[in-house]
């Protein structure tokens, strides 16, 4: 395991910080936003199945990601989170309860809320060489904030050792790839 | 647009401070006004915490970007929830008014 992930924050009680968290709860960390705000139901008469949806917050989300598309046991998938196992065992559970009631119920599933805070991918601006980030995921990196140069690389994140297993999708692109 | 940069200095000439908690000057600059302000770090020689005091610092000015030398995967997070964009520029020897002449892009 890489040292970075020893490294994973924790913002606990004991931060005296009050502009992360209302309630300086921990915050769950969340590598990728999901790619769709939720699912519809469908079938014969789906306006009928339309009632309350259920919402999945985004660490539920994560949690099912990390399990089980990215095949992450538990612990590691905890880390990840940079959260305890059992928060994590408990929010994971509480996932598949969700999605078991939308899939028996026929009900929406809709992907937001919760107590979470998107870790942001680094660049490098092939202009002036800096190294930045983008923490708005709604929006497109379009340019360098520093000197405005269209051109950059994403870099890689040093996390391979725990995405040893492939999902069996075969969808999930290789992560951390870059063309540095 | 308002950019925060870590100087060792309080002057133009001064070079980018390499550090982001313990930096000697924090320096907010307006692209739009063109108006420069230099404040000293209360926090640069706190034993512990600096990194956190300083987030606290830097986001009371509500900047859309803070440009240092580095910034520990700790500030990073905390950052990050508060989607303020962050730069890092590993040459040292940059000084203030080279960075703000870049943002004038
Ligand atoms: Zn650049």
């Amino acid at each position: 395991m890489s040292i970075e992930l020893l490294f994973i924050i924790f913002v606990s009680d004991k931060c005296s910080i009050d502009i992360v968290s209302p309630k300086n709860k921990i915050l769950r960390r969340v590598v990728n936003p999901p790619p769709v705000k939720g699912f519809k139901p469908y079938g014969p008469n789906p306006d009928l199945r339309i009632s309350e949806p259920v919402t999945l917050f985004y660490e539920e989300y994560e949690a099912i990601r990390l399990c089980d598309y990215d095949g992450l046991n538990h612990e590691l998938a905890s880390i990840e989170m940079g959260i305890s196992r059992p928060t994590f065992t408990r929010i994971y559970a509480g996932a598949l309860q969700k999605l078991a009631v939308a899939l028996v119920e026929g009900r929406q599933i809709s992907i937001g809320g919760g107590q979470v805070y998107f870790d942001t991918q680094w660049y490098r601006c092939l202009g002036c060489g800096c190294h930045f980030n983008h923490p708005n995921k709604d929006q497109k990196v379009t340019h360098c904030p520093l000197c405005g140069h269209l051109h950059f690389s994403p870099i890689a994140e040093n996390k391979s050792p725990i995405h040893l297993v492939e999902p069996g999708t075969g969808q999930r692109r290789e992560q951390g790839v870059t063309d540095e | 647009m308002k950019a925060i940069m870590t100087s060792t200095g309080n002057h133009l000439d001064s070079k980018l401070d390499s550090r982001f908690g313990r930096c000697e000057f924090f320096v907010v600059y307006d692209t739009e006004s063109g108006s420069v302000e230099f404040i000293p770090n209360p926090n640069k020689d706190l034993k512990e915490g600096a990194g956190i005091a300083s987030v606290e610092l830097v986001a009371s000015k509500n900047p859309d970007l803070i440009i240092s030398g580095e910034f520990g995967p700790k500030i990073k997070n905390l950052l990050d929830s508060l989607q303020i964009q962050l730069v890092v520029i590993q040459d040292t020897e940059r000084k203030i008014q080279n960075i703000i002449n870049l943002l004038n892009h």
